[in-house]
């Protein structure tokens, strides 16, 4: 299989483009019409549909080669978008050995990774990069392992300790968040670095997800989907630079909201770690221009649904309530009331 | 004076459970101000817990009769400074040197509790052996997520980054290890439009 | 649980009543690495009765040839054991969970104290590789009757911060003295019989030890009892449970779904409310609340029995 790379930006010019081949295997997250919180969890790695997302276990897409650009230019600007804590060592090769083993397995033309004992031998050739190392020798690579192995996985890796009955952030490779700080989070629990979140507490959701994630076992890993808005396909939306890209939230207009405002997902997947018996919680996001999403109709028809129908709060804490109207009169027009299909897939 | 009482908030905001006598096990206490006036209530419930104590003092602000009542409380070892910056070097080698089962009894301010406590959690106190109690203003130390500077003593909400001069609001999300609460960008979609300051109350 | 049908590459005894087991993959493949402290459950395929009981891996976490355990044989318990040792031959194939660690270290720990009672040891022994391999400072304190029955001793390295503490030659544990002097952020782990473990929370408490310091693992096999009936709330099927089986065994051989991981009373995965209790439940697990217990309103099939009238459950 062939994966053309675009020479795209996040920043700036914003020259990204999702081609058709993207738009169609875009990873809708609604399923019905109306959105709460929940704990929408399912089996990931195997059997996921042929050609979506969640076919391979670490989706290489279109934008690969880009969004490993950008995450170098946010690192270079801002070397606390990745850390790890003393005690996340091992941890961090653990991730290294499933990344690279997964993107061998799943792409054998882009990567390759050779193993004889602990001497390693990784090729990645979209990035143009070939790594002999001894594995858990950390002298051996130029960086950590996890940062060495993110800076070649697209999307947000967050690497939590199981300890004392809750997980605990402490370590992670942050650079395409919706609006938190690895920097201020790392170190908090469970409970803790989702206190911002409004209403989930009361519902029980995180008591009930918390659960779920302890018990996640080796060899079987779970995904599941979030979703929320940003102005511009920027992927360093983060708290340390609010005061760069917040203005351009308030740029939104009935004439450019198709093309300017962006339905970011997040597919989350959950792994269990051998060595370090941590829990590896991928963050992949996907970007969709509001114009592009609506040449699926089923999606035009819920997504203006849901948008309309939200919570307040929900649309506040998301972010995009100062530009809600616009967005929800912009979709209008493409719902026609007409019902809509179960499930996430557009119709055939 | 009572401790203070805090509002119900996020999970993440820290609550002070006050102080508890712990009986005669190895201790560090570490007060400023008024907190030492938590720490005499303490040796009058349980006088015990002065025979292997190790008082850090700050008197800041308290009236001079304080830190002799606390010396003559008769704690293992009584050391005074005049800020937690001074007495920062001898705290860390006190907790250097400290074992496990070592209690750590903090009253002060919520900026000298959050500093004490991430010194202690860093040198592997565990958090459950710490008891801290807040007295004095609720003025609190604020972490800038912009340009990672820390703001002392902030009262009002917003107020603008001691270091690089943005206006922030203060964020009732908190950080253990950085002993700060978080301040973000109050005007970044608004330039220029900055909210009346309000005093920060508990 | 994912599972793998592993060969029996070696079964051989270590002491009189403690067998040790090696586990390969029939074809050669490397199986997953695990961190120490963590065990596998073993199906064991016994006429009628399947049963499962879980072993602490007793090999090198990082050596992915293959898997080992120590089994201690109780004759007084539902037959497990028994079957090991008695039914279990080189070149056998049984069914082999992947490894879970409900037991593992605090990598935040500037020491780890290692405390083990009997058998309890066998978690250690992976630990004691792994906390060698990382060089991070520890030390293990090993309590056996006898030299004769410590089946430890043939599975841990020499060295001089392993100590055994052998009763029968008067050098019992001081805890004591074990849980003093620790520099802070010392990390206790305890393994062995209900009483070794109170002992160690007693003295931790007593010294000042917060208890998110002092971490254990109760070898806990489900005890034995009175057969007792219980009604599936969802069929309304009522199934009995033998005097040599679990509930959650007779749930499982019911073809009830039932989610479980450590099969001990220890890790809340099978969990199940309870619906209508005529009787009384019989709490073995260390999950539930006193105040849930006493409410009898939850019960932990894995280890937990009932006596009286009629024991309503939501499966």
């Amino acid at each position: 299989m062939t994966i053309r790379f675009n020479d795209e930006t996040f920043r700036d010019d914003y020259s990204f483009r999702n081609s058709a081949e993207a738009i169609r295997r875009f990873p809708f997250p609604f399923d019905k019409d109306d959105y709460m919180y929940s704990v929408n969890m399912e089996p990931h790695g195997t059997g996921g549909r042929a050609g979506s997302v969640f076919e391979k276990r670490f989706d290489v897409d279109e934008h690969y080669v880009a969004e490993m650009r950008d995450r170098a230019i946010t690192l270079a600007g801002d070397p606390l978008r990745c850390q790890s804590l003393p005690h996340m060592a091992l941890a961090g090769w653990d991730l290294l050995e499933l990344i690279m083993q997964c993107k061998a397995e799943d792409y054998p033309e882009l990567f390759q990774l050779h193993r004889d004992g602990d001497r390693w031998h990784w090729i990645n050739r979209p990035l143009g990069i070939e790594q002999r190392f001894t594995f858990l020798d950390p002298t051996t690579l130029p960086c950590g392992p996890l940062e060495y192995v993110t800076r070649q996985a697209q999307g947000d890796f967050a690497v939590l300790d199981q300890r004392e009955g809750n997980l605990w952030m402490d370590a992670g490779m942050v650079t395409s968040q919706a609006d938190w700080s690895l920097d201020f989070d790392i170190g908090m629990n469970f409970f803790e670095w989702h206190a911002p979140v409004p209403k989930a507490a009361e519902l029980g959701i995180f008591q009930r997800a918390l659960k779920f994630l302890l018990a996640v076992q080796q060899g079987a890993p779970s995904r599941r989907l979030n979703w929320t808005m940003t102005v511009n396909p920027r992927l360093d939306t983060s708290p340390e630079n609010y005061h760069l890209w917040g203005p351009e939230k308030r740029t939104i207009t009935p004439e450019n909201v198709g093309a300017r405002q962006y339905l970011r997902v997040e597919l989350q997947s959950f792994w269990r770690l051998p060595r370090s018996n941590a829990l590896a919680f991928p963050i992949r996001c996907y970007l969709i221009a509001l114009e592009d999403l609506v040449t699926v109709p089923k999606w035009a028809r819920r997504l203006h649904r849901v948008i309309r129908d939200l919570p307040d709060e929900l649309a506040e804490y998301k972010g995009f309530a100062v530009n809600r109207q616009i967005i929800t009169d912009y979709l209008a027009q493409f719902d026609d009331g007409k019902p809509t299909s179960q499930g996430i897939f557009a119709d055939e | 004076m009572r401790a203070t009482e805090f509002s119900p908030s996020i999970p993440s905001r820290p609550v002070y459970g006050g102080l508890r006598p712990h009986g005669a096990l190895a201790s560090l206490m570490l007060a400023e101000g008024t907190g030492g006036e938590a720490l005499a209530a303490l040796a009058r419930a349980d006088p015990s817990v002065m025979r292997q104590a190790q008082l850090f003092w700050i008197p800041a602000g308290a009236g001079p009769e304080l830190g002799p009542r606390l010396r003559a409380l008769g704690p293992a070892g009584y050391v005074e400074g005049p800020s937690w910056a001074a007495l920062r070097p001898r705290f860390a080698r006190a907790l250097a040197e400290a074992h496990m089962g070592t209690r750590l009894y903090l009253a002060g301010g919520e900026g000298l509790i959050g500093q004490a406590m991430a010194e202690a959690l860093a040198a592997g106190m565990p958090l459950e052996a710490i008891d801290a109690e807040h007295r004095g203003g609720f003025a609190r130390r604020v972490q800038c997520v912009h340009c990672k500077g820390i703001t002392e003593n902030v009262a009002t909400d917003p107020f603008a980054c001691s270091h690089c001069g943005l206006n922030l609001f203060v964020r009732d999300h908190y950080s253990r290890r950085i002993g700060a609460f978080q301040g973000v960008c109050v005007d970044a979609e608004t330039p220029g439009q900055v909210p009346e300051p309000q005093e920060i109350k508990p | 649980m994912t599972s793998l049908m592993l060969r029996v590459a070696a079964a051989e005894p270590l002491t009189p009543l403690v067998k040790r087991f090696r586990f390969e993959h029939p074809q050669g493949a490397a199986l997953p690495l695990f961190s120490g402290g963590a065990h596998v459950v073993v199906e064991m395929p016994d006429g009628e009765v399947l049963r499962r009981n879980a072993y602490s891996l007793i090999s090198d976490p990082q050596d992915g040839s293959g898997y080992e355990i120590a089994v201690r044989r109780e004759d007084g318990g539902r037959g497990g054991s028994r079957f090991m040792h008695g039914r279990v031959r080189a070149g056998d194939l049984l069914r082999v969970s992947l490894p879970l660690n409900l037991f593992a270290l605090d990598l935040r720990a500037r020491k780890h104290v290692l405390i083990a009672g009997g058998i309890g040891i066998t978690p250690f022994v992976a630990q004691v590789r792994q906390l060698l391999r990382m060089q991070l400072p520890f030390e293990l304190h090993y309590a056996a009757r006898s030299r004769a029955e410590a089946a430890g001793l043939k599975l841990l390295p020499e060295a001089p911060h392993i100590h055994a503490h052998i009763s029968e030659e008067g050098n019992r544990m001081d805890l004591g003295a074990i849980l003093s002097g620790q520099p802070l952020g010392t990390h206790v782990y305890t393994c062995g019989p209900e009483g070794l473990i109170g002992a160690v929370a007693e003295a931790g408490a007593r010294l000042g030890w917060p208890q998110t310091a002092l971490h254990s693992e109760v070898f806990q096999a489900p005890p034995p009892g009175r057969p007792f009936a219980v009604v599936l709330a969802r069929s309304g099927r009522t199934i009995a449970v033998g005097a040599h089986q679990s509930l959650l065994e007779a749930l499982e051989a019911a073809g009830a779904e039932i989610d479980w991981s450590c099969r001990g009373g220890a890790c809340g995965r099978c969990e199940t409310r309870v619906l209508s209790c005529h009787g009384r439940i019989e709490h073995h697990d260390h999950w539930l609340s006193e105040d849930e217990q006493s409410a009898q309103t939850r019960i932990m099939p894995c280890v937990s029995r009932f006596r009286g009238e009629t024991l309503i459950i939501d499966r």
